[in-house]
């Protein structure tokens, strides 16, 4: 660390100061002058044709301004929604990508479903004459759950989707894995279900769609993750406005999670409404729409088998899951399933012989697509359970029998049967790192005391993987991506020595205007406190991607490096002059330029004041100290750890307490050791809450959304959890100028296994997420029956 | 329309309101108080608790029109001159929040929580937090943030 504020220091965070004040400006912070209110109605039905709409009471209600449906937009060639990640399925055919208005056109699909939007002068009027608006829904029988939806004679959910199949896509040499099983001593087979998420970012989706007549600009303040996303979607696709002519800003937004990565129906239609009626146009989501319209995450099915020879070794893994997309293809929603998932089935092991096959289904549900992980947390939590469970079967210890099977510390480069080229790790350090933070020595002991008061204990362990940073814009683009995945940066310093930098990356919650300004800090000696960091703009940001898959450090810190770099080649320029130097005699250290070999040196505030004030200036120079960068990352990041969990059952109630949790996790260089930390801490209490509480349900029959409020959906709340033992060990990444892997997703991808091993170790049966308390306690009753 | 009058942050006010708006749309909307935010519309979030006459209470669950009279504080009224309140300046040294936006909520709820318990242990901490939802931090430094301020507060 060159200082208390440089790399690899827990500076206090910048952002802090107006979060804590009440100062921070979320997007239902915001007004814009003129400003009217919109309210989305919205489906009652889970599948329905819509026979008629009549607004005209409503219309005539207090304080509206204008109704819309599916068929304005349609008359005003405003396109459906988008899915930008291209799957091929096995026989050679494109997934398929049904229609997607933003307001449903004759027919909806899911509860929630946009079906008409109303302005009003107020947001009460709006409700109110939402009210009003009388729709002749005739109803059809729906299908929620994916394997249903495949079922012969299921609901067709759209006319133009042949047994609501999207796509059926393989991944793996077949032969390979069939071989290894012919050849295989033991073989674990399970089938596994991971339950379906509501995201629920704390602050509500909104969006104010702000249209300026003088220069026909279109602004959108939307809660997004990747505002320049949104502008080049909502140009380039949905024709809401040329691209120069769309700003957008996503200003502090209150959570993620994935959730904030899609471009919405709703801020679609408040930017194309704000032109239509020439005044703002605000909406706000209710908690309840959130649950109804937010991209849901996980819903995977799953069947799973793995081959092993007689000591143990893994010779072969067969993976066939049903993914539930929902009733549209949400923007990223084909990717999840497929190359995030899939691609990491090997997990940290050296098993030779991968074959997956997905079938991703429509059903009558709201859309699924990346939530904090994405496709990463379904790879692991079957390749995890299963490697538990085999440890079970074969009597060996699940410490034993991940060591057994490790990809070596020095066996990096490591291409794995499925398509990845893992490029860094220490997976038994990992392990060995969290077995002493859960004082793994001391457990029989423990056991044996819980039982001695009734309790069942049980511990479980996750070794995970991730591929993160993404993602090299070639190779994704290679697996049917249609967008590029590098990143931009703008540093700019002014005259009088501050820094400003402009990230294509958005924060909303990860502390980027720390750990960017760090960076800063570290190599060009700027004080902390004069570095700004500008985000979530694209009228200031140059370009960017956005932040999502753990990629803001990795490829938008390494933007921020390349920038860093050409600042500095240009210093040495304007010092070289200034101290009547060689250019090539210059070195740089921190932020100080130097005549090597002498003490002559000149600061980096003295050569940006020169480039502003140019009067003693290399005439071949630019004046100016303001350098824009691109990168493309040249692989993605490999973080990967091993989780532990300690549970303690009470059979008589099915209370599981989580009594300790252990998590060593490799993340290559950390810049900022107390973010990390949080998002940790974060990650794993996400994880914990699918494992033990978090379910989406739908009915069955009648399609309704059983879990729609905090009422119902169990949300993790401080009392639901231990305090974590966190340890990061540090494997620089090879593949990018700060040796970072990211660390955002980890917590969740890791934690789901670790505890359901941990329940079920305890219970002695396989459960299926969540571990509520009834599920757990029928289990042990079970168990203790059987027993008797 | 009915006319209600309180005292926000020190500073008396007084406006016309619909007679079914909330307390937190009245601090939203009508002193653009934003630090209040609204989370869920079931009173469960807890990211719009503010203070009553001393009390912790969340702003969905009262009618601006039954706080005549009252003595509320926001967010905004914590930090005396420039200087943030002990829980605030808490919350930041132990990285206590991350998007900020159950934070304000959170913030109040924790120094009611300490009021009535001067020297809260982990589980006290923990249990009294049970109202306010936070989906980043995983509430570990929150905890840790409470107990600090805590003794800070003179505990």
């Amino acid at each position: 660390m060159s200082s208390e504020t440089g790399i690899g220091a827990s500076v206090r965070r910048k952002e802090d100061k107006r979060f804590l004040t009440g100062k921070g400006r979320y997007l239902d912070d915001i007004n814009r002058p003129g400003q009217a209110y919109g309210v989305f109605l919205r489906s009652p039905h889970a599948f329905a044709k819509i026979k008629s709409i009549d607004t005209a009471e409503a219309g005539k209600a207090p304080g509206v301004v204008a109704i819309y449906t599916g068929a304005d937009l349609a008359a005003d060639g405003i396109g459906g929604l988008i899915c930008g990640w291209a799957i091929t399925s096995k026989d050679g055919e494109p997934h398929k990508a049904p229609a997607h208005p933003a307001i449903a056109v004759d027919t909806v699909r899911h509860v929630g479903d946009q079906v008409a939007f109303v302005i009003a002068d107020s947001l009460a009027e709006a409700k109110d004459a939402a009210e009003l608006i009388e729709v002749d829904y005739e109803e059809l029988t729906p299908v929620v759950s994916g394997a249903d939806a495949l079922a012969s004679g299921a609901p067709q959910v759209h006319d133009d989707v042949p047994g609501n199949l999207c796509y059926d896509w393989e991944l793996g040499d077949q032969a390979a894995v069939d071989a290894a099983f012919a050849a295989a001593a033991h073989v674990t087979k399970m089938d596994i279900y991971n339950n379906r998420l509501v995201p629920n970012a704390m602050e509500p989706r909104a969006a104010i769609g702000d249209f300026d007549s003088g220069t026909d600009e279109i602004v959108l303040y939307t809660t997004s993750q990747n505002p320049h996303v949104a502008r080049l979607v909502l140009s380039a696709f949905v024709g809401i406005a040329p691209e120069h002519k769309l700003r957008v800003i996503a200003p502090d937004v209150g959570g993620g999670f994935g959730s904030k990565i899609f471009i919405y129906a709703e801020e679609t239609v408040c930017a194309w409404a704000a032109r239509k009626i020439d005044r703002p146009v605000k909406w706000t989501a209710e908690r309840s729409e959130s649950f109804l319209s937010d991209a849901h995450g996980r819903d995977h099915h799953t069947t799973a088998e793995l081959a092993m020879d007689a000591n143990g070794k893994f010779l072969g893994l067969r993976v066939n899951t049903v993914a539930n997309m929902g009733a549209y293809l949400s923007t990223f929603a084909t990717s999840v399933p497929s190359y995030l998932y899939a691609t990491l089935l090997a997990g940290q092991y050296t098993t030779p012989a991968i074959y997956a096959n997905v079938k991703a289904v429509f059903t009558n549900t709201a859309p699924v697509d990346a939530y904090r992980g994405a496709g990463r947390p379904e790879a692991t939590y079957v390749v995890e359970r299963m490697v538990e469970r085999a440890a079970r079967d074969l009597g060996i210890s699940p410490v034993e029998l991940r060591k057994r099977n490790f990809i070596a510390p020095d066996a990096y480069p490591y291409e794995t049967p499925v398509i990845m080229t893992y490029d860094s790790g220490n997976y038994p350090l990992n392990m060995d790192t969290a077995l002493k933070l859960i004082d793994y020595d001391g457990y029989a002991a423990r056991k044996a005391e819980s039982e001695s008061r009734g309790k069942k204990r049980g511990i479980g362990f996750s070794s995970f993987i991730e591929a993160c940073g993404i993602a090299p814009s070639a190779a994704v683009g290679s697996l049917g991506a249609g967008v590029g995945l590098w990143e931009s940066a703008q540093v700019r310093f002014n005259p009088t020595g501050g820094v400003t930098v402009f990230t294509g990356s958005h924060s909303h919650g990860q502390g980027h205007e720390t750990t960017f300004a760090q960076l800063i800090t570290e190599h060009l000696g700027v004080p902390i406190e004069n570095v700004e960091i500008s985000h979530g703009d694209t009228g200031k940001v140059p370009f960017g991607m956005g932040t999502y898959g753990s990629r803001s450090l990795a490829v938008g810190g390494s933007a921020i490096m390349r920038a860093v770099d050409k600042i500095v080649e240009k210093g040495k320029k304007v010092a070289a002059h200034l101290m009547e130097a060689s250019v090539e005699d210059i070195e740089h250290a921190n932020g100080v330029f130097k005549v090597a070999g002498t003490d002559k040196q000149v600061t980096m505030a003295e050569v940006a004041f020169a480039a502003y004030v140019p009067h003693n200036y290399p005439p071949d120079l630019e004046p100016g100290m303001d350098e824009t960068a691109f990168y493309d990352p040249t692989n993605f990041t490999f973080p990967a750890g091993t989780h532990i969990a300690e549970v303690e059952i009470d059979p008589e109630t099915g209370v599981v307490e989580v009594v300790d949790w252990a998590a060593s996790d490799d993340f290559g260089n950390v810049i900022n050791p107390m973010i990390v930390e949080g998002q940790i801490h974060g990650g794993v209490a996400q994880g914990i809450g699918q494992a033990l509480l978090e379910n989406a349900v739908y009915d069955s029959e009648t399609g309704q959304l059983l879990t729609g409020s905090y009422m119902d959906y169990t949300m993790p709340r401080a009392d639901d959890f231990p305090s974590l033992k966190v340890e990061t060990t540090n494997t620089p990444c090879p593949g990018n100028p700060l040796g970072v892997k990211g660390c955002g997703e980890a917590g969740a991808i890791a934690a789901p296994a670790a505890l359901m091993n941990a329940i079920t170790d305890a219970l002695g049966v396989e459960i299926d997420m969540p571990a509520t308390r009834e599920k757990v306690w029928r289990a042990a009753q079970t168990v203790q029956q059987a027993a008797e | 329309m009915p006319n209600v009058s309180m005292t926000v942050n020190g500073k008396a006010v007084s406006a016309e309101v619909e007679p079914r708006t909330l307390l937190v749309q009245f601090l939203r909307e009508k002193l653009s108080l934003t630090g209040t935010h609204v989370g869920c519309d079931t009173s469960q979030c807890g990211a719009c608790v503010v203070h009553i006459n001393g009390k912790s209470v969340k702003a969905c669950t009262t009618l601006a029109l039954q706080n005549e009279g009252a003595e509320v504080t926001t967010i905004e009224g914590l930090a005396q001159n420039g200087e943030m309140h002990p829980m605030q300046a808490a919350f930041k040294e132990h990285h206590g929040l991350q998007c900020g936006f159950c934070t304000p909520g959170m913030v109040m709820s924790a120094i009611d929580l300490v009021k009535t318990h001067p020297n809260p242990d982990e589980k006290t901490i923990r249990e009294g937090l049970e109202g306010n939802i936070c989906r980043c931090t995983g509430y570990q430094n929150i905890v840790k943030a409470v107990k600090t301020a805590a003794d800070n507060m003179g505990g």
